[in-house]
């Protein structure tokens, strides 16, 4: 139904008509107009962030727990400004957002007015697409098709960037039509081509060392595609890595996982990816952080590539069978062809998993435990088992916590799992954490954190006090910058310029400064009451976890070298680790 | 993906620069819109891909749509790439490798056109020399006083260059060129791929 309404009044409106219910932001002079419509309405909660960034990473953490898109708000200039990390951050990690900014009025745009920034120029690269909206009739077309463009195809983030007067301005609001009309220009393909599809699930069912790379694009299509990958492993007997990104479609707990994959993924998986003849890459792209050495990445295999954008497919790696489609769409058609042809798995699999076997019994996570120290190892795997059956969502921030989490929490579905992969910003989790809570208020919402990096977004406790938000803030507090000094341990002589943090606060009365509770554990035999306690308390916890400050995070490919190349931990000598890394390598990162 | 430094270790540094490269020339129609030309040219710089020559307007009025004619230079994967990634553009309706449409065809090249306006200063023999020399080139003038010439050229780029070579000794004192437009040789046209309701 057509109604006449503000401009403020529409993005109102356009939001409860494209299904949100949440919006992360932060007031400015710009926005007014849009704030005075927020608080006269109650079918929209807005949730006010301490930084424009939290904002951004907060609806990231609620888009990646729910498949929603999330939205954020700011106001013009530096409210914008401040977006910028978590759009490139969504960007990279093809995450749906849609973002509104406040503008200076049209006619003083380009005159260097207060807080004036171009906007959609500074976001042009850091988003999927973004629009300036100058009559207040487009107003609603163009944030219907911004909820279109984010969440359809390869998802992303959009920009909205409304002058202050179009806010004002009274025009027509158009809902958004219920059959969804074809856009112009823009037109993600869904099916994969059928004849392509058959040479895959033929070569999978000829293969005798198969594997499934799976990645985010698995839980970017939504959990009928996580569904589909169990039954493709199942039937076909495939072993199962993933990405970073797609920890959870496949579950931890099923019999043909490997677990992660890359540079520090599991010997096992990094051996497959290596020695496979077939490889279905479902849903991945080929990162830096998957092939390592480029010209030894899994030299002997045909590779298949599903993926719904064209140009991640033969980006880096040349493949043989290209599929573009959505991952739930091609699955689900393999699945057909393999059962209508009643296709069985090569019985000469059978050798291959017993390879696969004698690879996992490296147990290439073990680590030498302390009575006296807590390992960062230990105390993820003691919150793993207090967490067990629970309802939990984790996210992280950037560095060996993140990378320790990855391999040592379990995830048995897509969406629990909330992490900042491509960008690796540093200040991620705690915002995305609260996002995470927003959306799911009754879940255990836990962020697995460095002592660096929460002090990126640390004034997003606040926000959670504010809002009845019980983030868990596990930190694993090393005083360094652990991952900064394992690099420089590995390429500069293990000279540690200036990732020790000197004057760390004491996050337990930080903690109640915010009005949270504050938790310190030293002793590794402390940690399970610890934990406990932290789960049972009802609002935002920071627990601080004093480990081991000088752990590295292992296995690890160093740079410039292939997957059967790792540096194990039970090798991984002072002397191994100094020279891990020759001269070609210490140019990557 | 202008590393030179390193040898192919990781996703980094992809292909040598100097290794199989190709010169092409890409059609694209997107919508009239403000700020498309920057979305067009921020992916070349951002990503770092070549742009030798860029021509770009509106060409459907009715529908608003322009067309942009860039000539890059790439290995073949790099190319593939640019095509992909400007189809990934929100405005972007369609993207045509001309060159690889061309071959496709048969054909060596699209048909690819410049113009060029180009002042000559002199007097006497040199004069008279641009004056002759232009005749033979079909260019036209288009503004003279007893001192100068503008001379309009359109061609293939190749024999712009060459005019404008000649003209130098002769008094070329200033140059403007438009940039490559081309199209398909043959009864085919962008159009038809086009979604049916533009
Ligand atoms: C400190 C640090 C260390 C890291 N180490 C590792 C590591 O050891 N191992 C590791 O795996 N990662 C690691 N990463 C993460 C890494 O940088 C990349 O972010 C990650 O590997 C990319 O995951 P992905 O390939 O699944 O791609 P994503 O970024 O999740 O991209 C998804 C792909 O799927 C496609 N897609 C999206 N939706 C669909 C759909 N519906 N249907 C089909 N296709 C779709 C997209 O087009 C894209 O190509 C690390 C990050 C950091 C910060
Ligand atoms: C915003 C930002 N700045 C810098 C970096 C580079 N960086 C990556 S990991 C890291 C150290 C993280 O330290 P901490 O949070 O204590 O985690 P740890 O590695 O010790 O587990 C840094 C500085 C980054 N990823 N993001």
């Amino acid at each position: 139904m057509k109604r006449e309404m503000t401009g403020a009044e529409m993005v109102l409106e356009a939001l409860k008509d494209n299904g949100a219910k949440h919006v992360f932001g932060y007031p400015g002079g710009a926005v007014l107009p849009i704030y005075d419509a927020i608080c006269q309405q109650e079918e929209i909660e807005h949730i006010l962030v301490r930084h424009e960034q939290g904002a951004g990473h907060a609806a990231e953490g609620y888009a990646r727990s729910t498949g929603k898109p999330g939205v954020a708000l700011a106001t013009s200039g530096p409210g914008a400004t401040n977006m910028v990390t978590a759009l490139t951050d969504a960007l990279l990690d093809s995450i749906p957002l849609v973002c509104i900014t406040g503008q200076v009025p049209s006619n003083l745009i380009g005159t260097d007015a207060f807080q004036e920034c171009d906007t959609v120029g500074i976001t042009r690269p850091c988003t999927k697409h973004n629009w300036l909206v100058k009559d207040v009739d487009d107003l609603a077309a163009v944030l219907h098709e911004a909820f279109y463009v984010a969440t359809s195809g390869r998802p992303g983030p959009v920009v909205v960037d409304i002058p202050k007067d179009v806010q004002f301005a009274t025009g027509t609001y158009t809902p958004p039509s219920p059959q969804k009309t074809q856009h112009q220009s823009y037109r993600p393909a869904q099916k994969g081509d059928i004849t392509a599809i058959r040479a895959a699930v033929e070569l999978l069912a000829r293969a005798e060392r198969p594997v499934l790379y799976t990645g985010g694009g698995v839980v970017n299509s939504g959990r009928e595609a996580s569904q589909l990958l169990r039954e493709l492993a199942e039937l076909t007997g495939a072993p199962v890595t993933s990405t970073l990104m797609g920890l959870g479609a496949y579950p931890a707990s099923g019999k043909n996982w490997l677990g992660m994959l890359g540079m520090h993924g599991t010997y096992e998986a990094n051996m497959v990816m290596h020695d496979c003849d077939v490889m279905i890459n479902i849903g991945a792209r080929f990162d830096d952080r998957i092939t390592g050495r480029l010209d030894a990445f899994s030299p002997n295999s045909k590779k298949v590539h599903i993926d719904i954008d064209p140009s991640s497919i033969n980006k880096i790696v040349q493949v043989d069978i290209p599929i573009v489609g959505d991952v739930a769409h091609v699955l689900e058609d393999m699945l057909r062809l393999w059962r209508c042809e009643n296709m069985q798995p090569n019985p000469k699999t059978k050798e291959w998993h017993r390879q696969i076997d004698k690879w996992r019994a490296r147990d290439c996570l073990a680590y030498r435990n302390s009575d006296e120290v807590i390992m960062p190892q230990y105390a993820l795997q003691r919150l793993a088992a207090a967490v067990k059956g629970k309802d939990y969502y984790i996210s992280t921030e950037v560095g060996q916590h993140q990378m320790w989490a990855a391999q040592f929490l379990p995830f048995e579905e897509p969406n629990r799992w909330l992490t900042s992969g491509g960008f690796g910003t540093m200040g991620y989790g705690l915002p995305a954490c609260n996002g995470a809570q927003v959306a799911n208020p009754d879940a255990l919402c836990i962020n697995v954190a460095g002592d660096a990096s929460i002090l990126m977004n640390i004034q997003e406790m606040s926000t959670a006090v504010q809002h009845g938000l019980s983030p868990k803030n596990f930190i694993l507090n090393n005083s360094y910058m652990g991952m900064v000094r394992q690099w420089q341990q590995l390429l500069h002589g293990n000279r540690l310029s200036h990732s020790y943090t000197d004057s760390l606060p004491d996050f337990v009365k930080l903690a109640e400064a915010y009005g949270a509770k504050g938790i310190r554990v030293t002793k590794p035999d402390q940690l399970d009451d610890a934990i406990a306690e932290m789960i049972e308390t009802p609002g935002p916890v920071l627990f601080d976890c004093c480990v081991a400050q000088l752990a590295n995070c292992f296995p690890m490919i160093p740079s410039g070298k292939a997957h059967n190349d790792m540096l194990l931990p039970d090798e991984a000598t002072d002397e191994a680790v100094a020279n891990a890394i020759d001269e070609k390598g210490k140019f990557l990162v | 993906m202008n590393a030179k430094n390193v040898d192919a270790l990781s996703a980094y540094f992809l292909e040598d620069l100097e290794n199989n490269q190709e010169t092409h020339t890409l059609s694209i129609v997107v919508d009239n819109e403000p700020g498309v030309l920057a979305r067009v040219i921020g992916l070349f710089s951002g990503r770092g891909y070549n742009i030798d020559a860029l021509s770009v307007s509106e060409t459907e009025q009715r529908h608003h749509l322009s067309r942009i004619t860039i000539i890059t230079t790439g290995t073949p994967q790099i190319i593939e790439q640019i095509r992909h990634q400007l189809d990934r553009l929100v405005p972007v309706h369609k993207v045509t490798d001309l060159t690889v449409e061309a071959r496709r065809k048969g054909h060596e090249k699209p048909l690819e056109r410049e113009l060029a306006l180009v002042k000559v200063r002199g007097q006497g023999e040199n004069r008279l020399e641009a004056l002759r020399l232009a005749e033979a080139f079909k260019a036209t003038v288009i503004d003279a006083t007893t001192e100068h010439f503008v001379f309009e050229l359109t061609g293939r780029t190749n024999k712009v260059t060459q005019f404008i070579e000649i003209m130098r000794p002769l008094g070329l004192i200033e140059v403007a060129r438009t940039g490559v437009v081309a199209l398909c040789r043959g009864s085919a046209s962008m159009r038809d791929e086009m979604a049916a309701d533009i």
